[in-house]
C-alpha cells in the first residue's frame, strides 16, 4: 500500500522501536554477547549491561533494582505473578479477586488456576469501563490471598482505582497481595508501587518503544513466588534461562528515554481530547466508549462509528492511518470484545468500535489528518453497508 | 530399501492415438511434482512409468499421490531377473513389512518368457524360500494381509507389496486451460481440484475488494493456491480489484439484485481474462440451490453474460460432501480462516432467488459495465504460486 502519510495510532498494540533503542540493542548483540553467568570478563560485561538496564527500569517505578525480574513480556509477567503467588500461598488460602475486563493473560491464567482448585471472583465494571474500589472490599474473603487489577484498560483506557485498592488492602489485618497489570500504564501514567502498596507489577518493553519479547515483573522485597519453570538461578531463581541481554538492554534504554520525557502525559492527553472533539465535530452519530475524563488514560480513545470496525480499519489503512478494531468482524465466529461486552455494549456499537492509541511521538498533525479522513470515509462506508447499518441503540 | 516406484496410469492408456501425448504430459506432471527433490531420470517402460528413488520414498510418496493422471503406484525392489536374486528380494520385502499375525501370498508374473521358471513355479519357489526364513509368517491364498508381487521383465525384476492410490484422472494440461473463480470459501478450491484432476491447467481468479475485505483475505487465497498447486502444478493466480464495481452496484442497482449483478460482473471479467490467456471455460464452486445465486434461474441469468462454458464440478454435491473433499485435499483449514466475511456486507437481506433476465438487464442499465470491466482488467494482478508440500 503506497501512501504518503503515515499515522500510527495503534500504540497499545505495540509501538515503533526508537532508533536509540535499536542502537543500544545492536551494540549489545555485537559486543555484549557473553553469558552473564560466565566467569570471564565477557560474562562480567553482560552482567553489567543487565544491571544497568535493571536500574533504568527500576528507576521509572522508583523501586530497588533487585525487585525487577525480567521476563519474556507482559504475558509471562502476569503468569508469574498470579500462578507464582497462588501456588506459593496455596496452603494459606485459595481465593483470588480480579475484574472482568483484564487482559487475556490474566483472565485465562485465572481460569487455569480455577482448574488447580482456586476460586476466582471476577468483578464487573460500570458502563464506562471503570471499577468501583468498594467492590473489591466487598469481595474479600478470609481466604483471599491475591487481588489482581489492571492499571489502565487496554481497550478503552479506563484508569482503575489502584491507589485506593492498595490502601484498602494494606489496612487489612491479614496480608492480601496486590498484583497490578501495568503494561498499558508503565512510563505513561504515574505508577508508584511503594506508596500505593503494590506487591507485584507487570510491565512490557514493546509498549514503550522497546523491543518485543521482553518485559518485567516488579516483585516487592519479601514476596515469595513459585517459579513457573525449572532451571538455573538467573533472576533470583524466579525466571531461569540465559538472560535476553539485547532485549533487556533495549528495555532499559526505552525506559530511560520515556522517563526523560516528563511532559509526554500532558501532551498525549491534549491530543486525545483534540481527537475526540474533532471526531464528534466531523462525524455524525458516533459513540464514545470509555471513562469520564478524570478517569481516562491520556493515550487511549475508543469510539463506535456505525460502520463495521474492520472495514473502517482497512479504509483508514489505505490512507496511511493505523488503528485497531475493538471487536473482530466476522459473521462465522463473532468474537466481540469481552471488555466492551462487560461495559454493556451491544449490536452495531460493539461491532463498530475502533481504538485509537497514541504515543509520545504522536503529533497534532497526525490527529488532524485522522479526523479529516474519518470525516470523509465514515459517511462513504456507511452508504455501502446497506441493511447492516442499523440505528444507534440508545 | 526401495529403489524405484512403479507408476500405473490406467485411463490414459485408453486414449488411442493421443496416448503418446498423454504419457508425455504425465511424465511432465511427475517431474514437476518432484521438483525440489533430488534430480532423477524418469522413464516409460511398457505401459508404466518408472521413478527411481534416492532414499526418499516418504517424500516421493506424498508428491506422487497428488499427481493427476496416476491411478496407483508401488515402491519396488529391483533385482536382476535370476531366481536367487528374486528370492532374496522377496524375503527382504516381507521382513520389512511383516507385523504379528501377518499372512501372505506370492503373485509372480513372468513378462519375460526367457525366464527359466513359469509364473506359478516362481511363486511357489519364492513362497517356500520366505516361509523357511520367516517361520511366524503363514500362507493365505484367499485373504492374505500382504500380497508379495513379482514382475519379471527383461531389464530386471520388480518385487513389492504396497499399492498406493493415486489421484486418478488426467495429467494437468491435456484438457487445456480454465479460469477458476476462487473466493476463499470452502467450495471453489474443491471445484479447482476436480478441474485439475480432469487435466485442466488452472488459472484462478480472485475478486478483491479492499477495504471491505482485508489483505489477509488475499493471503488466504494465495495459501489455498499453494495447496491446489500440489495437484495443478505451479499456479498463476489473478487478482481483480473489485471495490469500484461493488460500490457502483450498491449505488446503482436494487438491493435484491445486487448479488446477481455482482456475479454477472465477475463472469464478464472472467470471460475477458479467459480470452486474454486462451482459457476455454470458467469453473465455479457452485452447487445447485446452495444459496440464492445458485438456483437454476440465477445460474441462467448469470451465465447469460458469457459465451464460455461455465463448468460446475460440484453441482450435484451436498455441502457435507464438499466439506469432506475439502478436508481430504487439505484446503479446509485454510478456507475456514475468518477473513473473507466483510464481503458479506454486500449481501442483501432478501436476495432475489428467481431473478428475471429483463429485470436484471434493466438494473444494469445505469451501470457503466464496459468501463468497470475494463478497469478491472487494467488493474489485474498476477501472483505465481508454487506448491506447498509440508
Amino acid at each position: 500500500m503506497v501512501c504518503s502519510r503515515f499515522v500510527y495510532l495503534d500504540n497499545s498494540a505495540t509501538t515503533p522501536v526508537r532508533p536509540e533503542v535499536v542502537a543500544a540493542m545492536e551494540q549489545a548483540l555485537r559486543e555484549t554477547f557473553g553469558n552473564p553467568s560466565a566467569r570471564h570478563h565477557l560474562g562480567l560485561a553482560a552482567e553489567k549491561a543487565l544491571q544497568e538496564a535493571r536500574e533504568q527500569v527500576a528507576g521509572v517505578l522508583g523501586v530497588a533494582p533487585e525487585e525487577i525480574i525480567f521476563t519474556s513480556g507482559g504475558t509471562e509477567a502476569n503468569n508469574l505473578a498470579l500462578k507464582g503467588l497462588a501456588r506459593a500461598l496455596r496452603r494459606r488460602g485459595r481465593h483470588l479477586i480480579t475484574t472482568m475486563v483484564e487482559h487475556p493473560s490474566v483472565l485465562n491464567t485465572c481460569r487455569q488456576l480455577e482448574e488447580e482448585g482456586f476460586a476466582v471472583t471476577y468483578l464487573p465494571v460500570d458502563a464506562s469501563g471503570c471499577l468501583d474500589a468498594a467492590r473489591v472490599a466487598a469481595a474479600l474473603r478470609p481466604d483471599t490471598v491475591l487481588v489482581s487489577i489492571m492499571h489502565v484498560n487496554n481497550e478503552v483506557g479506563a484508569v482503575q482505582p489502584i491507589e485506593a485498592v492498595g490502601r484498602l488492602l494494606a489496612a487489612r489485618p491479614e496480608k492480601v497481595y496486590f498484583h497490578v497489570d501495568a503494561v498499558q500504564s508503565f512510563a505513561r501514567l504515574p505508577l508508584k508501587p511503594g506508596a500505593w502498596h503494590l506487591d507485584l507489577v507487570s510491565i512490557s518493553a514493546h509498549k514503550i518503544h522497546g523491543p518485543k519479547g521482553v518485559g518485567a515483573l516488579y516483585v516487592r522485597r519479601g514476596t515469595r513466588l513459585a517459579p513457573l519453570m525449572g532451571g538455573g538461578d538467573q533472576e533470583g531463581g524466579l525466571r531461569p534461562g540465559t538472560e535476553n541481554v539485547p532485549g533487556i538492554v533495549g528495555f532499559g534504554t526505552a525506559a530511560s528515554l520515556a522517563a526523560g520525557d516528563a511532559a509526554a502525559g500532558e501532551r498525549m492527553a491534549a491530543l486525545r481530547r483534540r481527537l475526540w472533539e474533532g471526531i464528534s465535530r466531523a462525524v455524525p452519530e458516533v459513540r464514545y466508549n470509555g471513562p469520564p475524563p478524570e478517569r481516562a488514560a491520556p493515550h487511549i480513545l475508543n469510539v463506535s462509528f456505525e460502520v463495521q470496525a474492520e472495514v473502517l480499519l482497512h479504509a483508514l489503512e489505505a490512507v496511511g492511518i493505523y488503528v485497531s478494531s475493538g471487536a473482530a468482524c466476522h459473521s462465522r465466529r463473532p468474537e466481540p470484545s469481552h471488555v466492551l461486552a462487560a461495559m454493556g455494549l451491544k449490536g452495531s456499537a460493539l461491532a463498530g468500535a475502533i481504538r485509537f492509541s497514541l504515543s509520545p511521538l504522536t503529533t497534532a498533525e497526525d490527529i488532524d489528518y485522522t479526523v479529516a479522513k474519518l470525516g470523509e470515509l465514515v459517511p462513504q462506508l456507511r452508504r455501502y453497508q446497506g441493511r447492516r447499518r442499523t440505528t444507534r441503540g440508545k | 530399501m526401495y529403489q524405484v516406484v512403479l507408476v500405473r496410469y490406467g485411463e490414459i492408456a485408453l486414449k488411442g492415438q493421443n496416448r503418446r501425448l498423454f504419457e508425455q504430459a504425465l511424465i511432465a506432471n511427475i517431474r514437476r511434482g518432484l521438483e525440489g527433490l533430488a534430480p532423477r531420470q524418469i522413464r516409460r517402460v511398457a505401459g508404466r512409468v518408472l521413478v527411481p528413488l534416492a532414499g526418499d520414498w516418504e517424500e516421493v510418496e506424498k508428491r506422487l499421490a497428488a499427481v493427476c493422471g496416476i491411478v496407483s503406484f508401488s515402491p519396488a525392489r529391483v533385482v536382476p531377473s535370476e531366481p536367487e536374486a528374486i528370492e532374496r528380494a522377496g524375503l527382504e520385502e516381507m521382513a520389512a513389512v511383516m507385523a504379528p499375525g501377518a499372512t501372505f501370498k506370492v503373485e509372480a508374473r513372468r513378462a519375460d518368457k526367457t525366464f527359466p521358471l513359469t509364473s506359478p513355479e516362481l511363486s511357489r519357489r519364492v513362497g517356500a524360500f520366505v516361509l523357511r526364513r520367516l517361520p511366524e509368517l503363514r500362507v493365505d491364498v484367499h485373504h492374505p494381509t500382504h500380497r508379495l508381487m513379482i514382475e519379471v521383465r527383461p531389464e530386471g525384476s520388480y518385487v513389492y507389496t504396497r499399492v498406493c492410490s493415486g489421484t486418478g484422472g488426467l495429467p494437468v494440461g491435456v484438457s487445456g486451460r480454465g479460469i477458476l473463480l476462487l473466493s476463499g470459501g470452502i467450495d471453489s478450491p474443491v471445484a479447482g481440484y476436480f478441474a485439475a484432476r480432469r487435466g485442466v491447467a488452472l488459472l484462478p481468479l480472485h475478486f478483491y475488494s479492499f477495504p471491505f475485505t482485508s489483505e489477509r483475505s488475499k493471503e488466504k487465497v494465495i495459501d489455498l493456491c499453494r495447496i491446489l498447486a500440489r495437484y495443478a502444478g505451479e499456479i498463476d493466480l489473478y487478482i481483480a480489484h473489485f471495490t469500484r464495481v461493488q460500490q457502483a452496484i450498491v449505488e446503482q442497482c436494487p438491493e435484491e439484485l445486487r448479488i446477481t449483478v455482482m456475479r454477472r460482473m465477475m463472469m464478464r471479467v472472467a470471460t475477458r481474462l479467459a480470452e486474454a490467456v486462451g482459457a476455454l471455460a470458467i469453473f465455479t464452486g457452485e452447487s445447485l440451490g446452495q444459496v440464492a445465486s445458485q438456483t437454476m434461474e440465477s445460474l441462467a441469468v448469470i451465465g447469460a453474460v458469457t459465451d464460455k462454458p461455465i463448468l460446475r464440478p460440484l453441482i450435484g454435491l451436498d455441502k457435507a460432501e464438499i466439506v469432506e473433499y475439502a478436508r481430504r485435499i487439505e484446503t479446509y483449514p485454510i478456507s475456514i480462516r475468518p477473513y473473507e466475511d466483510c464481503c458479506t456486507l454486500f449481501v442483501p437481506a432478501h436476495p432475489a432467488t428467481r431473478p428475471r433476465r429483463e429485470k436484471v438487464e434493466a438494473a444494469e442499465a445505469r451501470l457503466p459495465v464496459e468501463t468497470l470491466v475494463g478497469e478491472c482488467m487494467e488493474r489485474l494482478e498476477m501472483v505465481r504460486v508454487p506448491p506447498r508440500w509440508y
